[in-house]
């Protein structure tokens, strides 16, 4: 598992070259000096290009981790469900844009609407044939057969598309960048970004704000309950894994344009979202999504300042978060 | 079966995993009344309560409401033929505000309380709508917990030892409210340990031991039936 790590470096190298491009592409002359003539001391030379654009590359992780972990925080809310199938289904997600395009001719905007329908259904699927029977099981059962799920998922995938990526274009309206001056912005970036950020406190609105939401926090808490009130507790389940799941589609979608579409896609992303999953709290919603964005933060900040590390930062964090809070940042101690 | 029956039990067996808790429990509850069952700790009075409700996940014999059979249906399509339940550890949702928690329970019917009226019954909630559920003293959650229940239709109220651990003055509160939900047309089947309160509201009584009804007297009847009582419920 953890060798599957692997694929950051190649993020890592996608950030490299990111900055170099950044470097070489800034207006200012001052900044590109000064970072030539102090090359061995970045951290005192503050490379602001360098600095923000490794932040916004956290930034558009952080969207990745905060979508998924969001699903995953409602699963775990309401099925008591670790969904190890998560990573498996964003990957399903960019893929199922890739059909979508070349098998439907339905480009980027259409996907971005259908992919998490369609991926969401097949999340509805697994949990009626499957996950619901594992209702009153320890954890494990729902943890291993989810992992067997992704695992069964990547395999397929693999088997017909080998490991290399396929290219997915960004869609012309969203490319190109802007100045802001002190570094360049990709617009695609700028829009995954946003539209994380929307849609994760659009969840957040419903889910505390809401009086379906309300129904959702309580039967988080005794959904026995909430059912003897007359409430069809079972296909609210279902739908909210649908929903979890349809997430991870989307970010699915939003990726594809960023990273190529790859079977592993997934499998490398889910393990560090675990880790956000773990410091925000299981199953807190807000803390899903503020971690999930600070960690991307936090990341991008390591890459610059200690590229070495970066590949572990979260893991640390997590490691330090768990010694003074064991139910995570924003986990209620039970 | 008497003709005005709201709820009829018959040979009602329960079970929790392979502990077989209730063994035959026959009884039932007239329109309009307040009927309460008795009997000491562990007896049944809470799994006879959750059986009913469809929350007992193994259970055999019939239990018919308003004519229909609900042994074999799901709590949350038992709950939409017009019963509730006001559960004996309360069930105020920590995660929900006052507000969240009385409005949670959805409408199964017309004819519920109006939420003003709800509130002219349980003044003390008025004020702490917006705090958090379990920021509540007991006594405020065992008013909310019984106020959630009465905007939904339902017509049938299970209430679950309202009066456990309790100060005088909120029990004798508990006390009106429930003449007045009688008055108001309601159906109570009560479950009490606390018996000098029970017999302030009860019409009739049922006595439970050991999973089984084994008696049963009118409130008329009580002052008749008191050493017998006693004798059952080790007071
Ligand atoms: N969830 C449960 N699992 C197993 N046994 C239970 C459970 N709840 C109650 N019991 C047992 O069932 C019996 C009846 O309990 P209960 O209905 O709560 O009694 P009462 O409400 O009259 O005090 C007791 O012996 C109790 O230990
Ligand atoms: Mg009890």
């Amino acid at each position: 598992m953890w060798g599957k790590r692997l694929n950051f470096r190649v993020w890592i190298r996608g950030a490299a070259l990111t900055r170099r491009f950044l470097a070489e592409t800034t207006p200012s002359l001052a900044l590109r000096e000064r970072a030539a003539h102090q090359p061995s001391l970045p951290m005192f030379a503050i490379n602001t290009s360098a600095l923000f654009g490794q932040l916004l590359v956290g930034l558009i992780n952080g969207s990745f981790y905060a979508l998924l972990s969001l699903g995953l925080a409602v699963i775990f809310g309401l099925l008591n469900i670790i969904n190890f199938a998560h990573g498996a289904l964003f990957m399903m997600g960019a893929f199922c844009a890739y059909f979508l395009l070349n098998l439907a001719g339905v480009g980027y905007w259409g996907a971005l609407v259908l992919t998490p329908v369609i991926v969401g259904a097949f999340g509805i699927f697994l949990e009626r044939t499957m996950l619901h029977r594992l209702a009153n099981l320890d954890h494990l059962y729902g943890l291993l057969l989810t992992f067997g799920l992704a695992l069964i998922i990547q395999g397929l995938f693999q088997n017909y598309f080998g490991s290399s990526g396929l290219p997915y274009a960004i869609p012309p309206e969203l490319t190109g960048a802007q100045n802001l001056g002190f570094m360049f912005l990709p617009n695609y970036r700028a829009w995954v970004v946003v539209l994380s950020a929307i849609v994760c406190f659009a969840t957040w609105f419903a889910i505390e704000k809401t009086s379906l939401g309300a129904l959702l926090r309580a039967a988080t808490e005794n959904p026995a309950l909430v059912r003897a009130f007359g409430v069809n507790v079972p296909r609210m389940i279902t739908l909210a894994y649908g929903f979890g799941v349809g997430l991870a589609g989307l970010a699915g979608v939003l990726a594809a344009p960023i990273n190529q579409v790859r079977p592993l896609m997934g499998a490398d992303l889910i393990i560090v979202v675990f880790a956000v999953v773990v410091i925000g709290g299981m199953g807190s919603i807000l803390g899903s999504i503020v971690t999930g964005f600070a960690l991307g933060v936090i990341e991008g900040l390591t890459k610059y300042i200690y590229p070495e590390a970066s590949n572990t930062v979260v893991f640390v964090v997590m490691a330090l978060v768990l010694m003074v809070k064991p139910a995570g940042l924003f986990g209620r101690a039970s | 079966m008497s003709e005005a029956a709201l709820l009829n039990v018959k040979n009602l067996e329960a079970w929790y995993g392979e502990s077989h808790i209730l063994h035959g429990v026959d009884f039932s509850v007239r329109k309009g009344e307040v009927a309460t069952l008795l009997g000491r700790n562990g007896a049944g009075k809470t799994t006879t309560l959750k059986s009913i409700m469809g929350m007992v996940a193994k259970r055999r014999g019939s239990v018919i409401y308003e004519g229909v059979e609900t042994i074999g249906l799901s709590s949350d399509r038992i709950a939409r033929l017009g019963i509730a339940i006001c559960p004996e550890e309360r069930g105020i949702f920590a995660s929900l505000d006052v507000r969240e928690n009385l409005l949670l329970p959805p409408k199964i019917k017309s004819g519920g309380l109006a939420i003003e009226s709800i509130l002219d019954l349980f003044p003390n909630l008025r004020e702490r709508m917006s705090s958090q559920g379990t920021k509540l003293s007991g006594g405020e959650q065992q008013m909310l917990a019984i106020a959630r229940i009465l905007r939904t239709g339902a017509t049938l109220l299970m209430l679950d030892e309202p009066t456990e651990g309790l100060a005088p003055v909120i029990i004798e509160q508990i006390g009106l409210t429930i003449k007045k939900l009688k008055e108001s047309g309601f159906t109570i089947l009560l479950v009490e340990q606390n018996f000098r309160f029970a017999s302030t509201v009860a019409d009739r009584y049922f006595v439970m031991e050991h999973g089984k009804i084994i008696d049963t007297f009118a409130n008329s009847e009580l002052s008749a039936n008191m050493e017998k009582l006693h004798a059952y419920l080790g007071v």
